[in-house]
C-alpha cells in the first residue's frame, strides 16, 4: 500500500461521521433502532457496539468481495452477509449479556434492516479498499453510538434519576422522601426520544449552518 | 373472533409500528413529503405485511421452532433451528416483495406506476422484519391471528405516514427557525403525534 495507514484522508473517514456527516442526524440512516433502545443507557451502549462491529465487519467483507459480486444480485449478497453477522452478534449477546439481550428483544435482529448498513455498503464499501472501508464502518458506527449515548443519558437521567443504574439524583430529593423532585416519566415514553433527536438536530444545525435545509 | 378484533385494534393504535416501536422510520422520513406518494407507500406496506406475516408464521411453526420439524419424521423432535430465523425471514421478505412487485405489475399497472421505486425498497423496511420478529415473540396460536396482526400493523403504519405527510405539506408554509427546517421539525411533529397516540394506551382490550 502506497498510502500510510493513518494518513490524513483516512482519519477523515473516521472523524467525519462523528459530526458533519453523522449517520443519524445528517444522513438519516438507522433511526429506527436508535430511538427504541435508548430508554436506558446500558442497552444503548450495547446496541452501539453491536452496530459498530457489524458495520465494520460487513464493510470489510463486501469490500474484499467487491470485484467478484455481480451487480444484479449485490443486494441479496449484502443481506446474506449482514444477516450472518447479526446472527453471530445475537448469539454472543445471548451468551454474555443475557439480560440486555432480552431488553433489546427484536432490535438486535433489526440491525439487519438498519439502513446504516445497506447505506454504507452501497455508498462506500462497494467502491473502496478494505482498510478504508473498515475505518468508514468504525466511524459510522461511532457516529451512531454518540447519538444513542447522548439520548440514552438524557432519558435515563431525567426519566429515572440514574445513569447506568447508579443513582445520580439523591433519594432525599424525591417528594416521597420529603424533597421537591419528581422523575419526568415522559422521558421514558417512546415519543420523547423523537423530540430529543429533533432537538439534537436543531442544536447541530444552528452550530453548522451548512447543514440547514431550504 | 373477539380475539381477532382485539389484535387488530391493538396493532393499529396501541402498538403502532411508528409511534410505539419506531419501525420503518427511514422510509417514513424519506417519503413523507407528499401525501400522494406517502399513501402509495403505505398501501404497499399493508400489502406486503399482510402477505409476509402468514408465510413467516408457517415457516416459524413448521420449520424453525424446536420440534417444529416433527411432521417430517419423529426423530427431528429435538431439532431447533430458531437461530436461523433472521436469515430465513429476510429471504422470505425479499422474495415476497419481488413476487408482489411482479403480480402488481401484471394485474394493476396503474398502482405499479404510482408506487414506482418504493415497492422494491420495502424489502429493507424495518417494519416488515420487525413485524415478523414481533409475531415470533408473541407466539400467536393460529395463522388467522398472525394475518390479522400483519394487516393491523400495516394499517397503523399507513395512518402514521399519511398523517405526517399531510402535516408536512402544511408546514412548508409556516415560519420555522432555519436550523429546525425539514428533518428537525419532522422529528418533533412525529413525537407530538406519538404522544397523541399514547392516549389509546388506556384502552383495555
Amino acid at each position: 500500500m502506497s498510502e500510510a495507514l493513518f494518513s490524513k484522508k483516512n482519519l477523515k473517514l473516521l472523524s467525519d461521521p462523528l459530526g458533519g456527516s453523522n449517520p443519524i442526524t445528517v444522513q438519516v440512516l438507522g433511526v429506527c433502532s436508535a430511538l427504541a433502545v435508548t430508554a436506558q443507557l446500558k442497552p444503548a451502549i450495547v446496541m452501539s457496539i453491536s452496530v459498530t462491529v457489524v458495520v465494520a465487519a460487513a464493510n470489510v467483507i463486501i469490500s474484499l468481495l467487491r470485484n467478484t459480486i455481480p451487480n444484479r444480485i449485490r443486494i441479496i449478497v449484502q443481506l446474506v452477509i449482514i444477516a450472518a453477522l447479526v446472527i453471530l452478534v445475537d448469539q454472543v449477546l445471548k451468551a454474555f449479556v443475557y439480560d440486555v439481550s432480552k431488553q433489546l428483544s427484536v432490535f438486535v435482529g433489526l440491525i439487519i434492516t438498519n439502513c446504516i448498513l445497506m447505506g454504507r455498503l452501497e455508498a462506500f464499501a462497494l467502491g473502496n479498499r478494505p482498510w478504508q472501508s473498515f475505518l468508514d464502518g468504525i466511524g459510522n458506527g461511532a457516529g451512531y453510538g454518540i447519538i444513542l449515548i447522548i439520548i440514552g443519558t438524557v432519558r435515563e437521567l431525567f426519566g429515572s434519576g440514574s445513569i447506568l443504574g447508579f443513582r445520580i439524583i439523591p433519594d432525599s430529593w424525591y417528594i416521597a422522601n420529603g424533597g421537591f423532585y419528581a422523575n419526568n416519566g415522559m422521558m421514558l415514553l417512546p415519543p420523547m426520544a423523537l423530540i430529543l433527536v429533533g432537538i439534537i438536530i436543531w442544536i447541530q444545525r444552528s452550530m453548522n449552518k451548512k447543514l440547514i435545509e431550504n | 373472533m373477539e380475539n381477532l378484533v382485539n389484535i387488530f385494534i391493538k396493532s393499529i393504535f396501541i402498538e403502532n409500528m411508528i409511534f410505539a416501536y419506531f419501525l420503518g422510520m427511514c422510509s417514513y422520513l424519506a417519503v413523507s413529503k407528499k401525501v400522494s406518494t406517502a399513501t402509495g407507500l403505505g398501501i404497499a406496506v399493508i400489502f406486503v405485511l399482510g402477505i409476509t406475516l402468514p408465510v413467516d408464521y408457517l415457516l416459524e411453526n413448521y420449520v424453525l421452532r424446536e420440534g417444529a420439524l416433527i411432521w417430517l419424521s419423529p426423530s427431528f423432535a429435538t431439532v431447533d433451528l430458531s437461530f436461523l430465523s433472521f436469515i430465513m425471514f429476510i429471504a422470505v421478505i425479499a422474495s415476497i416483495v419481488q413476487l408482489v412487485e411482479m403480480i402488481v405489475e401484471k394485474f394493476a399497472p396503474v398502482l405499479y406506476n404510482q408506487l414506482g421505486i418504493f415497492l422494491p425498497l420495502i424489502a429493507v423496511n424495518c417494519a416488515i422484519l420487525g413485524g415478523s420478529l414481533f409475531m415470533q415473540q408473541k407466539e400467536f396460536v393460529n395463522i388467522g391471528e398472525a394475518s390479522v396482526y400483519g394487516l393491523g400493523s400495516g394499517i397503523g403504519w399507513f395512518l402514521a405516514i399519511a398523517g405526517i405527510a399531510a402535516v408536512r405539506e402544511k408546514i412548508q408554509y409556516s415560519n420555522i427557525p432555519a436550523p429546525l427546517r425539514g428533518l428537525g421539525i419532522t422529528f418533533i411533529v412525529t413525537g407530538l403525534m406519538g404522544l397523541a397516540f399514547m392516549g389509546f394506551m388506556g384502552i383495555k382490550l
